[in-house]
């Protein structure tokens, strides 16, 4: 059951494709609205049948299609509970995506709908993928699908914004693609066993102190990294992402924003720290700088954007580095709330990204300096805005404040053992300097707020409602778009007063992933480095204390 | 030349079991030296259709080529024929003819088209010495010929006639191809600059001969052993190896070699340049695979060739790509990709044939040229104003008025930067795979770095037909009266996207390559090169 309707996941998006591009140009909307909605259905479907809920297994196991057997290259599915949550947020998304393009889009409408259903079968192969040349495929090949949207749908400079997205992306997986293979020949070498491309075989492999020396894992760390830092995106290497966002179409923003970029959290969460723990905890306190750096840089940015949408872009780029920073605290707390902060940013900036491209249509501008007071035309509107901006900054009782608070309380508590269960890297100073950021992040965003929905009306002197175009919208929002945020809004809500169905199945999870980490990291704390065999093959005799981090995950 | 080879043959072989099994697995080529006689007298007939059929004839022949390489190399022959690498022919050969058929689908209707056309509109009186069809596809068969000859090396005098048979008649090939000036030039510059690597090379082996004392690779191989365990290579044999690299890194379109390419490739008409990347790089390479393993011991190359690859890899890739970033000329850009390409192949080369190198490259051939002939099918089947279309603006909005072939174009190029799950990213999975296993991380890393690299230009190569608006220069492109080039597009293009289905088989295939050669880096030491690290 579990086994065919993960293989459903795949096809059906692919099918649909195929569906789209040999059916005439009417129907491809609703084909896309249909099958998306089934997808979702399936993906409903899935976890409900998910047997790995109060385990944290990996299920099932047994979906496996072999491709180039000589390599050991399969089509493993199946998924652990966060990638679950993460498959069931993608699904839950794209229905909403597609009805939320209805009107917007009105030429190549066929390419449209066939690109995004393509999109959305390579966004659930990342999640659903157990081995590593499937997930690299996935990850890789969601750049065409992208790069024709964003190249043909997008905005004005949509084809720098396009090559800029494609060039970096690319540009960071090949050096993730290098540290699988890496770790895939040392898995050859030394065990003699022939090819594996298994992630669970190889993570489990290559954390071994038996296996893999210490500047090995850091060298891995640092590869698969490389790929996974450019899609989170971290500080230097952020600048695709505002671009991108800004001139993708506006469903294209949604599922960047929603399911993409969760792409490279995902991975470190999945394959980058549970393969290489010791380069993990040796560049951790560099990395959570970069967060930092990160979470503050773009703030400051976002403090003097004009334009509504590069303004939440930014605003993207400093969220994912907070959720980073929970991450590297690298305690279940701070990983438990990067995790619920990767659902959350997914929900409330993706439905941002619909609230602004319900404006664009009707007054084709996102400059807050035209728009304004608009609460008098469209109090509906601003009501969602408000909303889904709130929950954007984290008010409590809504979705944000729980992720917020707890990559706060995982990096605050990180050099004290009995809150998080066990001790992280991090210290206060992090979160205090995080909380700087987040302040700044509450101004902005209100200060957005105070433009655009309150104030003086100010309206573009020739805005769409003159234009033909528009002329087809209500002033205020249709039924079709009040019904795009309304499970948004519905599920944001539920999230923000009842958020442990959620939290249960992903500690679970968390801890079977990190669980190398709670000595490692209390003897580096101890010691301020790690005794780690230099080279492992001639240092064969491994500490004995150190002899089994190997993966609790052997599932 | 068939004499040629046969006296090469009698000098150095006492034998006659061997000679047989010799003449056995060189039949392919013999074939195709009846068919290059056979299509050269065939061009010259006075009936049109007989002229015609030239492509058609030469195709039949090449097929004929694979189905008696699959039965050749069946046959114990193989193993008798005193070749070091005996299975390397059964895939190299296959992949020549077929790419070698693809080939000529996409040239078929090309060479002369001008001239007959004014035969047919009685412009002009049939003359047998303007017509050049024939010639072209003989000379064609002669270089495919040549370039399967060097998978069946058994020594140097073998090895260098080979070099020269797959070179000459591609410069030849080059100045007809097209009645420009350009063509011309190209030719001129290609000949006098492949007569001097051929200098170079023969150097080099003239170098290794004095250093050994004999010509034939497997004792060679044997002394060269000897010398090493008797405390270190000659200094003349290691200065054979080099100049030998250096000589045939022109076929390859190697720095430091490289530079006739961009202008070759861009006088000669699209088909040929397909032709001249695709046959002379896997003339290189093989002849390389057969030089190298007469270096391999069980500690890998010595160090002075090591470097001298190294070097000449990440030269080639790295200057490779940048060159590519500043055309506008799609066949320029298709030459500096291709120069790329070869310090891709050499990763390849240098990871050894234990660690799956051999293998690796050979499948990459493979790839490749499916690949960059669907890309110059593409500019093959348009024209504007009866002149070949080469530059980005004339492909501008491709899309709109010729949807297949810009798909095949986009497809084609999305698979040359390596994108999964198209066969480009099984040909440099392959490659960095065998690299990583072979001791070369660095080197991969610096590949991964070129193909993040060459995704720029790559994509130009998509977004300009895809996306692109026409105007008014593209008005004037049409397809040209022939199908078939458009034809090879659609199978290329279709290739690139269905044969990762069975890129298991085709890279288990490629596997036959340097069984006998094993005696090069053992897991253990690759292994301890990695850790050491």
């Amino acid at each position: 059951m579990l086994k065919s309707l993960s293989y459903l996941l795949l096809l059906l998006p692919m099918l649909s494709a195929v569906a789209i591009a040999f059916a005439p140009t009417k129907s491809a909307k609703w084909i896309a609205a249909a099958s998306t909605s089934v997808i979702f259905a399936i993906s409903v479907m899935f976890a409900w049948a998910f047997t790995g809920w109060s385990s944290g297994a990996i299920a099932p196991l047994d979906a496996v299609t072999p491709i180039l057997p000589e390599f050991g290259i399969n089509i493993s599915l199946g998924a652990s509970s966060v990638g679950v949550m993460l498959i069931l947020l993608t699904a839950f998304l794209m229905p909403l995506a597609m009805i939320g393009s209805f009107t917007a889009i009105r030429e190549r409408e066929k390419e449209y709908y066939a690109w995004f259903l393509v999109l959305e079968a390579t966004m659930l192969g990342v999640f659903l993928a157990r081995d590593a040349v499937f997930f690299y495929t996935c990850f890789e090949f969601s750049l065409v699908p992208m790069y024709f949207l964003i190249a043909i749908f997008g905005g004005a400079e949509r084809r720098a914004a396009s090559i800029k997205f494609f060039i970096y992306m690319f540009f960071g997986s090949v050096f993730t693609l290098a540290g699988l293979i890496y770790m895939a020949v040392q898995y050859k070498l030394q065990i003699g066993n022939g090819w594996s491309f298994d992630l669970d075989t190889l993570v489990a492999f290559s954390s071994n102190p038996e296996h893999m020396s210490k500047s090995q894992q850091f060298w891995i760390f640092v590869l698969l990294m490389t790929g996974f830092a450019v899609k989170v995106p971290f500080f230097p290497v952020h600048t695709w992402l505002p671009l991108a966002h800004d001139q993708a179409p506006t469903a294209g923003s949604v599922i960047l924003a929603g399911a993409l970029l969760k792409f490279g959290t995902y991975g470190v969460y999945r394959i980058a720290l549970p393969a290489a723990p010791v380069g993990a905890i040796e560049l951790d306190q560099f990395f959570a700088i970069i967060c930092l750096i990160g979470i503050v840089n773009a703030a400051l940015i976002c403090w003097v954007q004009h334009d509504v949408k590069k303004l939440i872009a930014y605003s993207s780029v400093s969220h994912l580095c907070f959720c980073m920073l929970g991450m590297f605290s690298l305690n279940s707390v701070g990983t438990t709330g990067a995790f619920m902060y990767m659902i959350n940013h997914g929900l409330s900036t993706g439905a941002l990204f619909l609230c602004i491209g319900m404006i664009y249509e009707r007054y084709h501008t996102k400059d807050m300096d035209k728009l304004g007071g608009l609460f008098r035309r469209m109090p509906v509107w601003s009501f969602f805005m408000v909303f889904f901006t709130l929950s954007s900054l984290g008010l409590p009782g809504l979705n944000g404040f729980v992720g917020e608070f707890l990559c706060l309380m995982g990096c605050f508590t990180a050099d004290v053992d009995a809150v998080a269960g066990y001790p992280g890297l991090l210290g206060p100073w992090y979160a205090i300097i995080a909380v700087l950021g987040l302040i700044v992040s509450a101004m902005y965003l209100l200060i957005m707020l105070g433009k655009i929905v309150w104030g003086p009306l100010r309206e573009p002197l020739d805005h769409a409602h003159t234009s033909h175009a528009a002329s087809a919208l209500p002033r205020d929002l249709s039924l079709r778009e009040i019904s795009i945020l309304t499970p948004i809004a519905l599920v944001s809500l539920f999230i923000g007063f009842y958020p442990n169905p959620m939290l249960a199945p992903i500690g679970k999870d968390i801890e079977e992933s990190l669980a190398s980490y709670p000595k490692l990291v209390e003897e580096y704390r101890q010691n301020g480095s790690l005794v780690w065999p230099e080279s492992a093959k001639s240092d064969g005799v491994a500490r004995t204390e150190l002899d089994t981090p190997t993966m609790a995950k052997s599932r | 030349m068939t004499t040629f080879a046969s006296i090469s043959l009698m000098t150095t072989l006492a034998s006659t079991d061997v000679m047989t099994a010799k003449l056995t697995i060189i039949a392919p080529e013999i074939l195709l030296f009846i068919g290059a006689v056979v299509v050269a007298v065939l061009g010259l007939s006075r009936a049109p259709a007989v002229r015609r059929s030239v492509p058609l004839v030469t195709s039949l022949f090449l097929a004929l080529s694979i189905a008696v390489t699959a039965y050749v190399y069946r046959l114990d022959a193989v193993y008798a024929a005193n070749v070091p690498m005996p299975e390397l022919g059964s895939y190299a050969k296959i992949v020549i003819a077929v790419i070698g058929i693809l080939l000529v689908m996409v040239g078929s209707s090309s060479v002369d088209r001008r001239l007959e056309e004014a035969f047919d509109s009685g412009r002009a009186a049939f003359d047998p010495i303007r017509v050049m069809r024939g010639e072209y596809f003989a000379f064609f068969l002669l270089a495919l010929a040549g370039a399967m000859l060097l998978a069946s090396t058994s020594d140097l005098i073998w090895l260098f006639l080979a070099l020269e048979l797959a070179s000459l008649p591609t410069y030849v090939m080059v100045a007809v191809s097209r009645g420009t000036r350009r063509a011309q030039e190209a030719a001129v510059k290609y000949f006098f600059l492949g007569a001097m690597a051929a200098a170079v090379s023969l150097y080099g082996f003239a170098m290794l001969y004095g250093a050994t004392g004999t010509l034939d690779l497997i004792v060679m191989k044997a002394k060269l052993a000897e010398q090493t365990a008797a405390g270190g290579l000659s200094a003349l044999a290691v200065l054979g190896g080099v100049l030998a690299i250096l000589g045939i890194s022109f076929k390859l379109a190697a720095v430091p070699m490289h530079f006739y390419a961009p202008d070759v490739y861009e006088g000669a008409a699209s088909h040929t340049t397909a032709f001249i990347a695709f046959v002379a790089k896997i003339a290189g390479v093989l002849a390389l695979f057969s030089v190298l393993s007469v270096f391999w011991t069980s500690e890998g190359l010595p160090a002075t060739l090591t470097v001298v690859l190294w070097m000449v890899a990440v030269l080639t890739m790295t200057l490779g790509n940048i060159g590519a970033l500043l055309q506008r000329n799609v066949k320029r850009m298709m030459a500096y990709s291709s120069i790329a390409h070869s310090g891709y192949i050499l990763i390849g080369l240098l990871a050894g044939a234990a660690a799956g190198g051999y293998q690796a490259a050979l499948f990459y051939l493979l790839c490749y040229g499916i690949m960059n002939t669907a890309i110059l099918a593409v500019l093959a089947s348009l024209e504007r104003a009866g002149e070949e279309v080469e530059t980005m603006e004339d492909l501008a909005g491709l899309r709109q008025r010729h949807p297949i072939l810009a798909w095949m174009m986009a497809a084609s190029a999305i698979s040359l930067i390596g994108m999964p799950p198209l066969l480009g990213f099984f040909a440099k999975f392959t490659i960095f795979t065998a690299g990583i296993e072979g001791g070369q991380t660095t080197l991969v890393i610096i590949a991964a770095v070129n193909s993040a690299i060459s995704a720029y230009y790559y994509l130009q190569l998509v977004t300009v037909p895809m996306l692109g608006t026409p105007n008014a220069r593209t008005e004037g492109v049409h397809t040209i009266p022939s199908a078939w080039p458009r034809y090879a597009a659609v199978l290329c293009g279709l290739g690139v996207i269905v044969l990762p289905i069975g890129v298991s088989s085709l890279v288990k295939a490629a596997a036959v390559v340097g069984s006998e050669n094993a005696a090069s880096p053992t897991a253990d030491s690759s292994d301890n090169q990695l850790n050491a690290r």
